[in-house]
């Protein structure tokens, strides 16, 4: 007789292929909809409300911070949010990259370095970069300098130890093959070495994109004068959740599509990665 | 057997121990490899087999005693020995042929780099071709089957015609069959080339089949130093010349071939039989023996 297994429940259901999606975006839907439903009744009672604006009214929000060139500063609003925004993640991000790499690359492969700066870049990488926040805006200033550097510490020490370890967990018999082949210190380290790393720092500031954005709106939120996170936590002394909500849709959405990108590119360049994952 | 050896040998090991802590490992070995020998190392498993290799290697160094290389002492690992393991001989990153032409790029300056580029791929081709892996060159490791990937090593390691070549259970991960055929196939480079190898195996078949020389390294053996029992580092307990086979594993069914396995298995593998130091089978020209007073007080 042949077994049959549950559409949905249990340890042994076996969803159908075609189900999949649905259920998949289901949840979704149903959110949307419970919102449309609570912000039609609310409007319904009072046209003046607030706090869950429709799809109309967000739309028309959108034009005016999008599509119109805004009096006082002559600029789109909302480009400009965005543009300032994913400078200071992509410059302080990027920097942590590239220090993080550095500094974990080094750390792995020579163990005086190793023994040396691990210990204080585990204590390091435990301190809450917000606690801190305070003590940058004072030393670098609440300027673009501040911004930048929280999202610099807030990366540099998890990429730091996450290199360190991906450069340990390389075989030693690798290292000793390349210097049967005749590598140099330098070539072993930036040719043999350096290159099987790098899809593994894709993948660090993959993850570390999410700590990135919350850095950068909570600075934003507490000191200054445009960007994303400014923007909604402006307007939220008007309880404008028409822009409030399109303005997160939208972090999300270029969260998404980083991550995206990130993804893409570990997968396309670095196939043999992907492979021994 | 010889007491002291001329030290004009490829690869010379003399009072090597090698501790950890408190743990010998290796308990006095002595050892003389001439060039062209395929010298197989048997024994059984946690006899420090990997580590001996490791130590000619260069990857660790001796407690005690010396090793010379070409009459001298062995530094770091370089080009002067190639290396094959079981498994992470190649890189990842790099394709087939990338992964073969690797050791002339890093042996060579920028400059030559550049300008000797054809010469070099030239080169890995016809490493690869020997190999028979030409219509594989532009996979990744990945890409292969296990036998293929050591194929991709051998080649990786032939390009620098390294004065010895030292394989760790090359073929320890492979299924039976493609074992059996990569036995073969390193038989016929090693007559080509002329290589010089030093194989360390834990399958006594392989190592018989494969050795013009076999050594067995075993910690169950006795000497003088008291509490026979006693765990001690493993030595080279026998070492046997084998009669150069045609390729063909046909010998292996000859009764032959099964006797010495069984005489092999008997003295290095049995942790009930433990003959004394005086007495091992050190049948190899090559082979010399240097007791200290303790181990044979018994005159």
């Amino acid at each position: 007789m042949m077994r049959k297994s549950p559409f949905l429940l249990g340890i042994h259901a076996e969803p159908p292929r075609l189900l999949r999606p649905v259920l998949g975006i289901l949840p979704i839907v149903v959110l949307v909809a419970a919102y449309l439903v609570v912000s039609h009744v609310r409007l319904q009672e009072n046209p003046r409300d607030k706090l869950t604006p429709s799809v109309s009214q967000m739309v028309s929000a959108v034009k005016m911070m999008a599509f119109t060139r805004d009096n006082r500063t002559g600029t789109y609003l909302m480009w400009a949010d965005t543009l300032s925004s994913l400078r200071r993640i992509a410059i302080g991000l990027g920097s942590a990259a590239l220090v993080g790499l550095f500094l974990g690359l080094h750390m792995g492969m020579l163990p005086g370095m190793g023994v040396t700066l691990l210990p204080a870049m585990t204590f390091l990488s435990t301190v809450p970069p917000l606690a801190i926040l305070p003590v940058l805006f004072i030393i670098f200033g609440v300027g673009e300098l501040g911004k930048v550097m929280l999202i610099f510490i807030g990366g540099l020490f998890v990429i730091t130890r996450d290199i360190y370890y991906a450069t340990r967990r390389i075989p030693r018999e690798q290292i000793v093959k390349a210097l049967t082949l005749g590598a140099s210190q330098f070539e072993l380290i930036f040719q043999v070495v350096l290159p099987q790393i790098m899809p593994r720092l894709l993948v660090v500031v993959r993850l570390s994109l999410g700590a990135a954005w919350l850095f950068l709106i909570a600075s934003e939120a507490i000191a200054s004068t445009d960007g994303l996170g400014y923007r909604i936590f402006l307007v939220r002394r008007y309880l404008s959740m028409d822009i409030i909500i399109p303005y997160v849709l939208w972090i999300t959405l270029l969260g998404f599509l980083m991550d995206s990108a990130l993804r893409f590119i570990v997968n396309r360049r670095y196939p043999w990665y992907a492979a021994a994952q | 057997m010889r007491e002291m050896p001329d030290t004009n040998s490829l690869l010379v090991l003399e009072d090597v121990y090698k501790a950890y802590g408190a743990k010998v490992v290796l308990d006095n070995i002595d050892l003389i490899v001439n060039g062209g020998e395929l010298c197989t190392v048997v024994g059984p498993s946690g006899c420090g087999k990997s580590t001996l290799l490791r130590l000619v290697l260069g990857q660790e160094t001796p407690t005690l005693g010396r090793i010379l290389i070409n009459h001298k002492a062995v530094g770091y690992p370089c080009p002067d020995r190639g290396v094959v393991y079981q498994r992470y001989s190649l890189f990842p990153h790099l394709s087939v042929i990338q992964n073969v032409v690797l050791g002339k790029r890093l042996s060579a300056g920028i400059f030559e780099r550049i300008s000797r580029r054809q010469e070099f791929l030239d080169e890995a081709m016809y490493f690869l071709e020997k190999v028979r892996l030409a219509e594989h060159v532009d996979k990744y490791p990945h890409e292969l089957s296990g036998g293929m990937q050591q194929r991709v090593a051998l080649a990786q390691s032939l390009i620098m015609k390294p004065g010895i070549l030292l394989m760790d259970e090359p073929f320890g991960a492979l299924d039976p069959g493609t074992r059996e055929e990569m036995q073969v196939f390193l038989l016929e480079l090693w007559e080509e080339f002329g290589m010089t190898i030093f194989f360390v195996t834990h399958d006594l078949e392989e190592a018989v089949f494969l050795g013009t020389r076999i050594l067995v390294l075993s910690q169950f053996y006795s000497d003088d130093r008291g509490d026979a029992c006693a765990q001690r580092g493993a030595r080279i307990v026998a070492d046997y010349p084998l009669a150069r086979r045609a390729s063909s594993t046909v010998v292996k069914e000859q009764a032959e071939f099964g006797e010495l396995i069984q005489k092999i298995r008997h003295e290095g593998f049995d942790p009930g039989f433990r003959q004394h130091v005086r007495l091992f089978n050190l049948v190899h020209d090559d082979s010399f023996q240097t007791l200290t007073e303790e181990e044979h007080n018994m005159e």
